[in-house]
């Protein structure tokens, strides 16, 4: 299949100090460089880094924190206890299926509000983007709140909204069973991050040159066509970068699951398990391996996307 | 475009605006609700009450709700003020200084936005603990700074790119010093996207749940949506459905409000920082 996109050009460089003239000048520049951004660089090391390094070591202790006196060290022990679990790969199969049910569903319907938000008129337009901002700024507690409550039996009113479905009456107990909870799980879900995928789809659609457009619509290219040979292809750098950053995010699902279901029914996720190992059990190492775990996962997947559909992010935000 | 192509637009602006507003309708109308009345099954409430407005302000729950709310816009606030400060300095060194390093700089600000918040909660909850930081201010302000700093520098440093420099470099023409130039004429440029930068910071700060459950135990520094978390555990007051949702309703309220006022400006915020650089 062919696509159609423009040759790149030569990005413009910001206007930096003359090279070689003054070494003074420039030494001086490479000091205030740091001077500035390491503030901020440090703040952020020391509060990632060393909590991750401190959980590398709790993880290779038995340590409760109710029963310090016996804090013994045991090796890879907890992962081999975690890996050898079926919780853990049940919460991983959880974390897997709501990623990819609500990263591939809020793509699509991204892509769709992008669409009309683009054609929108002048004088709607502004109405349409604040109203889409609306989930974006909620608080995603009171997001998973509102859909609970709309789908509880005690305080809902799907249930007598949807009678009319087969299946569905007065008692349908929605989080009662494992594919019902997901589903409104991911239904929260979805509304709430769709308005943020389809801002930068739509961001990528107005960086689509319209003589591209043009020159496909004279060629007599169906609407179709126009759309999969010639505007995704010219903004596939944006859809890599929401995708990215949307699977990540939703790999890491955490606040939903503990206000609807608090993992009961088999909805436990990856981040709710670490969760509930350190918090809820004060199992210090095993959570600690966990949340370790939980780490090398999202590295893993950011690896895999990073190389395997060979997104430079750097490119992609203008930095090359 | 025809007049029935545009019909089908504004049919669909009005559908996203429905999909957009209709969870929110619903739990507004949900916290207007009567106890007696949660259950009746329907959307709309049989007929408006403000009890649990009252409960949640003066009423048997506002002993956990209202220091909530007071804890969460100290804390937030302040995490957005700090991760700000630091983040314009960083964002200028980034747009404007040619150093070896920004890329670390910016690589490590990625890395830490994609960093799991259960990860670092575990180490933090034995830490905090040891050190005294558990169930204060500081200790979701520090932990905080690792949500808002990384967005910050990118998306200040993407407004940063567009700042016109010559005019940093016309003030030092005419004799002023680097630090100057930055203090009176870049930073009324800067300005807008700093304040941008802000907002965001402090959505992000205001959304969190995983370190607000984690970190803390008591009304000195739960903020509120680790308290409306325990809502549904405590049972200070029967039902708390109608108290749950009218405590949302007020969360939510700020943020509507930052949205209606800055709309164009969060959309600039969010996809400059993201797509365009």
């Amino acid at each position: 299949m062919s696509t159609t996109t423009l040759p790149p050009t030569e990005k413009t460089q910001p206007v930096a100090a003359p090279r070689g003239t003054i070494s003074d000048r420039s030494r001086a520049e490479r000091k205030l460089g740091w001077l500035l951004a390491g503030p901020a660089f440090v703040v952020m090391l020391l509060v990632t880094a060393y909590p991750i390094l401190q959980a590398l070591w709790y993880s290779l202790f038995n340590y409760r924190l109710t029963d310090p006196e016996n804090r013994s060290f045991r090796g890879l022990g907890n992962y081999a206890v975690i890996l050898s679990d079926g919780l853990w790969w049940q919460a991983l199969l959880v974390t897997l299926f709501i990623t990819v049910v609500t990263v591939v569903v809020e793509l699509v319907l991204g892509f769709a509000l992008a669409l009309v938000m683009a054609k929108a008129l002048s004088s709607i337009r502004p109405v349409v983007r604040a109203a889409i901002l609306i989930p974006y700024a909620v608080i995603t507690v009171v997001s998973a709140f509102a859909w609970a409550f709309a789908f509880r039996i005690e305080t809902g009113f799907v249930n007598s909204w949807f009678a009319w479905l087969p299946g569905i009456t007065a008692d349908t107990d929605w989080f009662g069973g494992q594919w019902t909870s997901l589903l409104v799980i991911c239904l929260a879900e979805i509304w709430k991050t769709t308005p943020f995928i389809s801002l930068l789809i739509l961001a990528g659609l107005a960086q689509v040159p319209d003589v591209l457009q043009e020159a496909a619509k004279v060629d007599g290219a169906t609407w179709w066509q126009r759309m999969w040979r010639v505007t995704i292809p010219n903004m596939k750098a944006a859809i890599m970068v929401a995708l990215l950053f949307r699977t990540l995010d939703a790999f890491r699902i955490f606040d939903s699951i503990y206000i609807m279901t608090a993992g009961a029914n088999g909805t436990e996720s990856v981040s709710f398990l670490a969760y509930r190992q350190t918090i809820a059990r004060v199992e210090i190492g095993l959570g600690s391996a966990v949340s370790v775990l939980l780490f090398l996962s999202v590295v893993l997947i950011a690896f895999i996307f990073i190389k395997g559909f060979r997104i430079d992010l750097a490119q992609a935000r203008g930095e090359g | 475009m025809s007049q029935r192509e545009k019909t089908w637009w504004i049919v669909g602006g009005i559908l996203i605006v429905l999909y957009a507003l209709f969870p929110i309708a619903w739990i507004v109308s949900l916290s207007f609700k009567a106890s007696a009345d949660i259950a009746n099954q329907s959307f709309l409430p049989t007929s408006v009450t403000w009890e649990n407005y009252a409960t949640i302000l003066t009423g048997s729950a506002s002993g956990l709700f209202l220091p909530a709310l007071r804890n969460s816009f100290g804390i937030c606030l302040i995490a957005t003020f700090i991760s700000c400060v630091l983040s314009m300095f960083a964002a200028y060194a980034i747009a404007r200084l040619d150093f070896p390093g920004k890329r670390l700089i910016l690589s490590t600000a990625l890395g830490v936005a994609i960093f799991p918040v259960i990860s670092i909660v575990t180490p933090l909850f034995n830490l905090w603990r040891q050190v005294g930081l558990y169930d204060t201010w500081p200790g979701l302000i520090i932990p905080y700074l690792s949500l808002t700093l990384p967005i910050s520098i990118w998306t200040m440093s993407a407004f940063f790119r567009e700042i016109p420099w010559e005019m940093e470099q016309a003030a030092q023409v005419d004799g002023a010093t680097t630090w100057q130039a930055f203090r009176k004429v870049i930073v009324p440029l800067a300005a807008p996207g700093v304040f941008t930068t802000a907002i965001i910071a402090f959505f992000i700060a205001w959304n969190d749940f995983a370190y607000g459950i984690s970190l803390t135990s008591t009304e000195a520094s739960r903020p509120v949506p680790a308290a409306l978390g325990l809502f549904s555990g405590a049972s200070q007051f029967e039902d708390p459905t109608g108290a749950i949702a009218a405590a949302a309703v007020v969360v939510t309220i700020p943020v509507v409000v930052l949205v209606l006022l800055f709309q164009r400006r969060i959309v600039a915020g969010l996809t400059n920082g993201a797509v365009k650089g």
